[in-house]
């Protein structure tokens, strides 16, 4: 016998004989903020992340520019900014490494938790949220989802292969639970509230 | 400004490990930020020398009562121990109380690893023909041997002699950097926690913080001897900077990712990866090359169980609303190449234990532990085991039930471990049943054996248990020092005996309520 058959029968020799149905989820949304965007922003604040308020100008990038003014490398994957660096041209993941910030845009994110989701798609090279040193997401504020059971029904999880909630930036506190922003991935992740232009710039699979 | 911002409960076991300044705190929005593992209050630093772990002789049991003497006798290290799981347990309880219904949300959890358990089999293989079909290789391993040699099989065939993963326990479980090392493949763990521990060849002595157990002295010293820093700095942040430098070009020129998986979702072929440091996005995106080892207990049927699981894991852990990472893997990246190995390794067996099956619905988040006062107490290399603390002392016994015949006993049955546990597993009373197993197969030394039979039958007879129990506070309260405090009690060790109350809390409902009824 494989193994696959011989595990599949000790799992069917001891299965429990008792009855345990699968329960009902419901979404727990009976009591929403009242802003969606405030919500997440506190949120995102308690994990370490970043909230650009939107400018009063009509430059609403104008928050992304002054980050980025003194980087050497910057790789942006969205068609508002551009960068230094051409995701599409780029061969390996390691040819990352030397990214100082990367510019994303999520796909949605979750007001509960404060976290972005970033698929492959939005990414291209997945990599690239891990390997630059910051990362600075563009967040449509009609894309925040209440919580996590909500946010469970969007189609990412379904069409994309790769996807990914950040809820700030890399954090580790494993030495005497002292708290450090950029253990291995980006020491910075922050979120500028900008309207997505149009269209979306990759279609998901079967829309 | 730190002290005035704490966010939990601000109640310390040693007060005394307080320090008002705190140069290393983020402040955000006028609050001390205190997510992923970070400490909601400023801990003082100290040195001492290190305390090992249990000492491991082959099949013989393992003491845990003389490792723990040894790490309670330093000082340093037990409280900060101590405190920091505590406060971890705190973070817990005020992200709980921020969720009305949290209480809903174990009971759904508990009702969805149950219902999956009942039906592995159906789930397994409805989560293979989803993930072959997305593309993934799925493979099966009936025990950590055959773990180990798919494993290896997978990077022989890619030429891969190099290995970046991020933190596993059943990898823990399988022996995996032992069986690596002697095939000659270089393992490179990338949690800064885990990657401590195995550069001072140690076991992790935590489920999620492996060297919560180790001052930053310890570290600095690890670090100086084999990634060359400074051995008389032990600043956190130049330790963990160290780190990632050194650790970086590692994974950049690695052949190959290894990940666990904390669920596994049937209905779409996913496995989900949760860490705070994003390196088990860097094992599974930067290496062409990308291989999972899960349990096959971690499986749930659809994505809107894992909603639930998701919102209860990190809370539970750490007190932090998420895991800065949650990962969704459903296959392989373009040009990429992903593996799944799927590990029974006796789990197919638990199940078919009617009284510890459901310590299979586990999620390893750790938080039966931070309350544990043997837990915080003794550290998690105490218990000789890969599994430690609560969990460890009825999931251990069934790889070994000689090895790990002590450890059962190395708890008080308070039942903190039970109330905190996000799948609701009852684990204090399957610790009580570990007993009397043991007891049975003659696993169980005779000052014990003696001991748990007095207790046994008190148990088992609740007019007999009120009596013994008001005679023994009686006694408790007049019997001389040396009657208490005798090397069979085990609890007199290191720890005074609670002042007997007045009066049982039987008498006083019978007293001030029983009328009422």
């Amino acid at each position: 016998m494989s193994s696959r058959d011989d595990i599949l029968a000790s799992i069917r020799a001891n299965l429990p004989r008792v009855d345990r149905p699968l329960p009902h989820v419901p979404l727990f949304d009976s009591d929403p903020p009242a802003s969606l965007l405030s919500t997440f922003k506190d949120n995102l604040h308690r994990m370490g992340g970043m909230f650009l308020d939107p400018p009063t100008s009509a430059d609403t990038l104008a928050p992304v520019r002054a980050k980025i003014a003194e980087a050497k490398v910057v790789c942006s994957t969205v068609p508002e900014i551009a960068g230094n660096r051409d995701i599409f041209a780029v061969g390996m993941p390691q040819d990352l490494t030397d990214v100082d910030f990367a510019i994303v845009r999520a796909s949605f994110a979750v007001a509960e938790t404060g976290s972005v989701l970033l698929s492959d798609a939005d990414l291209h090279v997945n990599g690239v949220a891990y390997l630059a040193q910051h990362l600075i997401v563009l967040l449509d504020p009609a894309d925040i989802v209440v919580n996590l059971h909500h946010a469970y029904r969007r189609p990412e999880f379904r069409d994309r292969h790769y996807a990914s909630f950040h809820t700030g930036p890399s954090a580790t506190a494993d030495i005497e639970g002292v708290l450090i922003h950029g253990a291995q991935g980006v020491r910075s992740l922050s979120v500028l509230p900008v309207a997505r232009a149009g269209s979306k710039l990759v279609p998901l699979k079967g829309k | 400004m730190s002290t005035a911002c704490e966010q939990a409960g601000s109640a310390m076991l040693h007060p005394e490990l307080r320090v008002e300044s705190d140069p290393d705190a983020i402040i955000r929005d006028g609050h001390r930020l205190d997510h992923a593992e970070g400490t909601s209050k400023p801990l003082r630093p100290a040195f001492e020398p290190q305390p090992r772990g249990a000492k491991v002789r082959g099949n013989r049991p393992i003491d845990q009562q003389e490792a723990a003497a040894r790490f309670i006798a330093a000082t340093e290290h037990e409280k900060m121990h101590d405190e920091r799981l505590w406060d971890l347990r705190q973070k817990r309880d005020r992200e709980m109380h921020g969720i009305p219904e949290w209480e809903e949300l174990r009971s759904l959890a508990s009702a969805i690893k149950e219902h999956t358990l009942t039906h592995l089999d159906e789930y397994l293989d409805q989560f293979e023909a989803n993930a072959r079909s997305n593309g993934i290789h799925v493979h099966w391993a009936r025990d950590a041997a055959e773990h180990n040699q798919i494993v290896h099989g997978i990077l022989r065939d890619h030429g891969a002699t190099t290995l970046i993963k991020s933190k596993s326990m059943l990898t823990e479980e399988c022996g995996f950097r032992h069986y690596m090392a002697s095939v000659g493949i270089e393992v490179i763990e990338t949690d800064l926690g885990e990657r401590i521990q195995q550069l001072d060849n140690e076991d992790p002595s935590h489920v999620v913080v492996p060297a919560v157990h180790k001052l930053r002295t310890d570290v600095a010293e690890v670090f100086s001897r084999t990634i060359g820093t400074d051995p008389g700095n032990s600043d956190v942040h130049y330790l963990a900077e160290a780190q990632r430098k050194a650790t970086r070009p590692l994974i950049l020129n690695a052949d190959a990712g290894m990940t666990g998986g904390n669920f596994v979702v049937a209905e779409t072929g996913t496995f989900v990866v949760c860490t705070n440091e994003g390196n088990a996005d860097l094992s599974g995106n930067v290496p062409k090359l990308h291989i999972a080892s899960i349990g096959i207990e971690k499986i749930i049927p659809r994505l809107e169980h894992l909603a639930v699981l998701v919102r209860l894991l990190s809370r539970s852990a750490l007190g932090s609303p998420m895991t800065q990472y949650t990962s969704h893997f459903r296959g392989p990246r373009t040009g990429g190449e992903m593996h799944v190995v799927l590990v029974d390794n006796g789990r197919s067996e638990r199940l078919g234990l009617e009284e510890f099956w459901t310590s299979l619905k586990c999620i390893r988040c750790g938080a039966c532990m931070n309350t544990c006062p043997v837990y915080r107490r003794s550290g998690g290399l105490s218990y000789g085991a890969t599994y430690s603390g609560p969990i460890g002392l009825i999931i251990d016994p069934t790889f070994n039930a000689r090895k790990y015949s002590n450890l059962p006993f190395a708890s008080s049955l308070n039942g903190s471990c039970t109330n905190v546990c996000p799948v609701k597993i009852n684990i204090h009373e399957q610790i009580y049943a570990w007993r009397r197993v043991l007891v049975n197969q003659h696993e169980v030394p005779l000052v014990k054996k003696a001991a748990m039979k007095a207790a046994g039958a008190l148990l088992s007879r609740p007019a007999a248990y009120r009596a013994a129990i008001a005679t023994a506070d009686a006694a408790l309260a007049h019997l001389p020092r040396f009657v208490i405090y005798n090397g069979l009690n085990a609890w007199g060790k290191h720890r005074e005996v609670p002042h007997p109350p007045e009066q049982t809390f039987h008498n006083w409902y019978h007293a001030n309520r029983g009328a009422k009824q």
